[in-house]
């Protein structure tokens, strides 16, 4: 079965990286969500760890999307939403009126499951975000637009062609200048809103080896329709569903072996 | 006559005056274009655009009209697009719950069907009567009035067809809203808003009844804008309603100006950018 | 390194150099003022107040001028039919008798041919048609409307008085009661020509907005009649019409407000004849936007002036009530479907 072959791969990984002992990062606590009147996230509690790949699953409307866009208060755009509860973030409540959004979303950056070019050359595009928060010079912009076009394994295609529109990209190329344009703002943690939800299999891949190098220094949470994604990518798993967290813990243990029923009806299939 | 025929011959008489219809419309373009055509280019000449409008009995140009209403649409687009782009700004990043947005939109239409003689009457009672005279100036308001509603409602339209998710995804990079709207959101409408002020500059370029009590003409040539002006307009107005033949012939070169820059700049417009078709 | 790790190719290690230079955390950190943002909103705020104001401001200035009229001739100003300047006794029938009847004439003849040249394009045409004759019809909107004036006057008057109103006197004259509309002398110009003329600038107006709710009209409900062996004008007149008619009758208004407000045309066309003596169309008479057009320059100050004020309040006031119930029928409709229009 797939999930035995992605097990084993990632006990293999696991031995040659070494990681260091994970730490918590993020730490919700009670969030409740609503829109308008719908009750959409119902006392989820759970914590993100330090540069470690997070996914959340479960099926549509479950409310995954809903959780991750609490974390950069996406929501706030929308009066009719609202969140109550704690989002710890190195101990600060992220849902406290008095946290500054603009600030708070360079230090969480999101990718969006569609990609979305500014209308502006590639350049500009990866350095949008770094303008709005840093004052730097042409050259340490430069710098810092190349590396984050590396980071998403994107300068090679593009190196030649900064100046071009940022739209004359293909879809998987799009993508990734959207996770360079996340990541150009060096954000502690990176959200990944089903990212490759509109890819085809091999920019996929490449995606997804994105992730696994991008971990080492950020902290990944993504939220993915795709199970097998999960498994293949993440290091811990949330899964949920209509609104409720039923169970999260390291990707291999829920994977193997889920503690709640739900969980295993979902996994194998014989739900959702 | 049994039911079917019946039926289907009712069908056909139909379809065939919906035809007819379609022709009737066609059929009025075609001649009042052939007419402004035919007409209008055996009066194009150099003269027309170096000499200036003549006394009765005599050959001229139509210099000091088409610089006029250059003048005057200019800076009526100048004043008004700036205005109509913030306003319609307003109304799709701010207003679309809020009193203000709501009260605004409605009135913004109905400005946009508003009588224009009635705008030029509202400029004179403001502007010309206190200020005692005619001028180019008051022309150049009433034109703008008449640009800002039409470049409100399409920067709106246009703003509102960029999808959230574009706007979603500058928020997220931590934009405050004015960079989202000014530095992504408006670029990415930047073609359909320029329809928009075309369009704008379209309407006002055949405009007559604003600047029947603002600008009101001039016989000679003036750049000063607090005289009257001379314009195309006003100039095909009193020459085309006069017995010269003479003035007849320059009047229908005027009008042939008039029209082809607006022929024009409408199909630029709708040819070049459309609201995409809903299916 | 991991046997996995994505190959960074050439230049890793530039790569590894520049991303040296920037892992510590970014010191060049600057605040972005919350004050762009209050000040970009009240900008737009206050711009999108001024066209509220633009409507305020017309009111008033056109009660302020209209004002002495006002006093003067009070209500009777609507139904009084003297126009006699020099004696300064002013009364708005016969603007007002002109602008109704050449608005009337123009609706009659632009409501049908704008429902036909609607369904054309929907239901009868090939589709790469579709897109170059919609535009062939928008351009009818955009011809101004002084050169409709002059080619009405120069062009379309003559032919009127040579031949189509003789004709029409032969024909229609005889005919009880409405014959009394075709008959006198036909000198072209006049309330008839005028509606004429009017009618053709309207049909794009009208015609634009019908094809609109037509094509919105739900495929699945279009179907569904076809399914039935409904012919194609049984679907439009039995079905998408009624479906549409909130839509439709919007739009009719919208295209009477601008055949009410519309000047050049008219004031070349109606002869500012400012006597109502007859009740044939054939007359010259006056609209409120040609009495306008044609005596303001010389209304100097005074109790004329006023009078004519007082007509452009009264138009104002009908085009405005005719234009929000238009809005309001189209707001309903685009409420309705989950569109706008």
């Amino acid at each position: 079965m797939s999930n035995m072959l992605a097990m084993n791969l990632r006990a293999g990984k696991s031995q040659l990286t070494g990681e260091t002992a994970p730490t918590v990062q993020l730490s919700i606590s009670g969030l409740n969500f609503y829109y308008g009147k719908f009750h959409a996230l119902k006392n989820v509690s759970l914590d993100i760890y330090r540069e470690r790949v997070t996914a959340f699953i479960g099926p549509s409307g479950c409310g995954k999307s809903t959780l991750l866009r609490a974390f950069n208060r996406m929501y706030a755009l929308y009066p009719e939403q609202r969140a109550e509860g704690e989002v710890l973030l190195d101990g600060k409540n992220l849902l406290a009126n008095d946290i500054d959004l603009n600030d708070l979303r360079a230090r969480v950056g999101m990718v969006f499951q569609k990609a979305t070019p500014f209308p502006m050359s590639v350049y500009e595009n990866v350095a949008f975000g770094v303008h709005l928060h840093e004052d730097l010079t042409r050259a340490q912009t430069d710098d810092r637009v190349e590396w984050a076009l590396r980071k998403a394994a994107l300068w090679d295609e593009v190196k030649d062609k900064l100046q071009q529109s940022g739209m004359s990209l293909s879809g998987g190329q799009q993508q990734r200048l959207c996770i360079a344009r996340g990541i150009a703002v060096q954000p502690e943690i990176l959200l990944l809103d089903e990212p490759t939800s509109a890819l085809d299999p091999i920019s996929t891949g490449r995606i997804e080896e994105l992730i696994h190098d991008l971990k080492q220094e950020f902290t990944i949470v993504m939220v993915t329709h795709n199970m097998q994604q999960a498994a293949r990518v993440s290091d811990y798993t949330a899964y949920m569903y209509l609104g409720e967290l039923i169970e999260f813990g390291r990707t291999d243990d829920l994977f193997i072996k889920p503690k709640i029923k739900a969980t295993e009806d979902y996994i194998t299939g014989r739900f959702g | 006559m049994e039911l079917r025929t019946r039926r289907r011959l009712t069908n056909r008489i139909a379809l065939g005056l919906s035809l007819a219809a379609m022709s009737f419309g066609l059929f009025w373009l075609c001649w009042i274009l052939y007419t402004v055509f035919h007409l209008g280019l055996s009066g194009l000449s150099l003269d027309l655009f170096t000499k200036m409008t003549p006394p009765p009995g005599s050959t001229g140009g139509l210099a000091n009209a088409i610089v006029g209403s250059l003048i005057l649409v200019g800076f009526a687009t100048l004043i008004g697009t700036p205005i109509g782009i913030l306003a319609g700004v307003y109304l799709a990043e701010y207003g679309q719950r809020t009193a203000l947005g709501v009260a605004t939109r409605f009135i913004n239409d109905i400005l946009l069907s508003a009588p224009s003689i009635v705008i030029g009457l509202f400029v004179y009672a403001a502007y010309v009567a206190p200020m005692g005279k005619f001028s180019a100036m008051a022309g150049i308001f009433a034109l703008a009035l008449i640009v800002i509603p039409v470049v409100v409602r399409t920067t709106e339209n246009m703003l509102l067809l960029i999808p959230s998710s574009l706007r979603e995804a500058a928020f997220a990079l931590g934009a405050p809203k004015w960079i989202v709207v000014m530095r992504v959101t408006i670029r990415s409408a930047k073609a359909g808003v320029v329809t928009g002020v075309l369009l704008a500059i379209a309407r006002i370029s055949g405009e007559t009844a604003p600047l029947l009590f603002t600008a009101l003409s001039n016989q000679f040539w003036s750049l000063d804008l607090r005289e009257p002006m001379a314009n195309l307009p006003m100039t095909i107005f009193k020459f085309a309603m006069s017995p010269f033949g003479d003035w007849q012939t320059l009047a229908w070169a005027g009008v042939f100006l008039i029209t082809m820059s607006v022929l024009a700049l409408n199909v630029i417009a709708r040819v070049f950018f459309r609201e995409p078709t809903k299916s | 390194m991991v046997a996995d790790a994505p190959d960074l190719g050439p230049g890793i290690l530039h790569a590894v150099a520049v991303g040296e230079r920037i892992k510590k955390r970014p010191t060049g950190r600057k605040k972005p003022s919350i004050i762009g943002d209050l000040v970009f909103f009240n900008v737009t705020r206050v711009f999108a107040a001024l066209v509220l104001l633009m409507l305020g401001g017309i009111i008033v200035s056109l009660v302020y001028g209209a004002w002495p009229a006002i006093e003067r001739f009070g209500i009777a100003f609507l139904v009084r039919s003297e126009w006699n300047p020099p004696a300064e006794r002013f009364g708005a029938l016969i603007p007002i008798y002109g602008t109704l009847v050449t608005s009337a004439i123009a609706l009659l003849i632009a409501v049908p041919v704008s429902f036909g040249i609607a369904l054309f394009l929907t239901e009868l045409s090939p589709v790469w048609l579709r897109r170059p004759l919609g535009i062939a019809i928008e351009l009818l909107a955009g011809i101004p409307s002084i050169v409709y004036g002059m080619w009405g006057l120069l062009v379309f008057t003559p032919i009127m008085s040579q031949y189509v109103q003789p004709i029409m006197t032969g024909v229609l004259g005889p005919i009880p009661i409405v014959g009394a509309l075709f008959r006198g002398p036909p000198i072209g110009i006049g309330l008839l020509t005028a509606g004429i003329i009017l009618g053709i600038m309207v049909i794009p107006f009208i015609a634009s907005v019908m094809r609109d709710v037509f094509e919105v009209t739900p495929r699945l409900i279009k179907e569904s009649a076809y399914g039935l062996g409904a012919t194609t004008w049984e679907v439009v007149w039995r079905i998408v019409l009624p479906y549409t008619r909130v839509g439709v009758i919007g739009g009719i208004i919208l295209g009477l407000g601008r055949a009410l407000g519309e000047t050049m045309a008219v004031t070349f066309l109606i002869g500012n004849n400012n006597v109502l003596d007859t009740i044939t169309l054939y007359a010259p008479g006056n609209s409120i936007t040609s009495a306008l057009a044609n005596e303001f320059a010389e209304a100097g100050e005074g109790v004329y002036n006023a009078a004519l004020v007082e007509l452009g309040l009264i138009l104002f006031f009908i085009t405005f009530v005719v234009l929000a119930l238009s809005k309001f029928l189209l707001l309903r409709l685009g409420r309705q479907e989950g569109t706008t229009t």
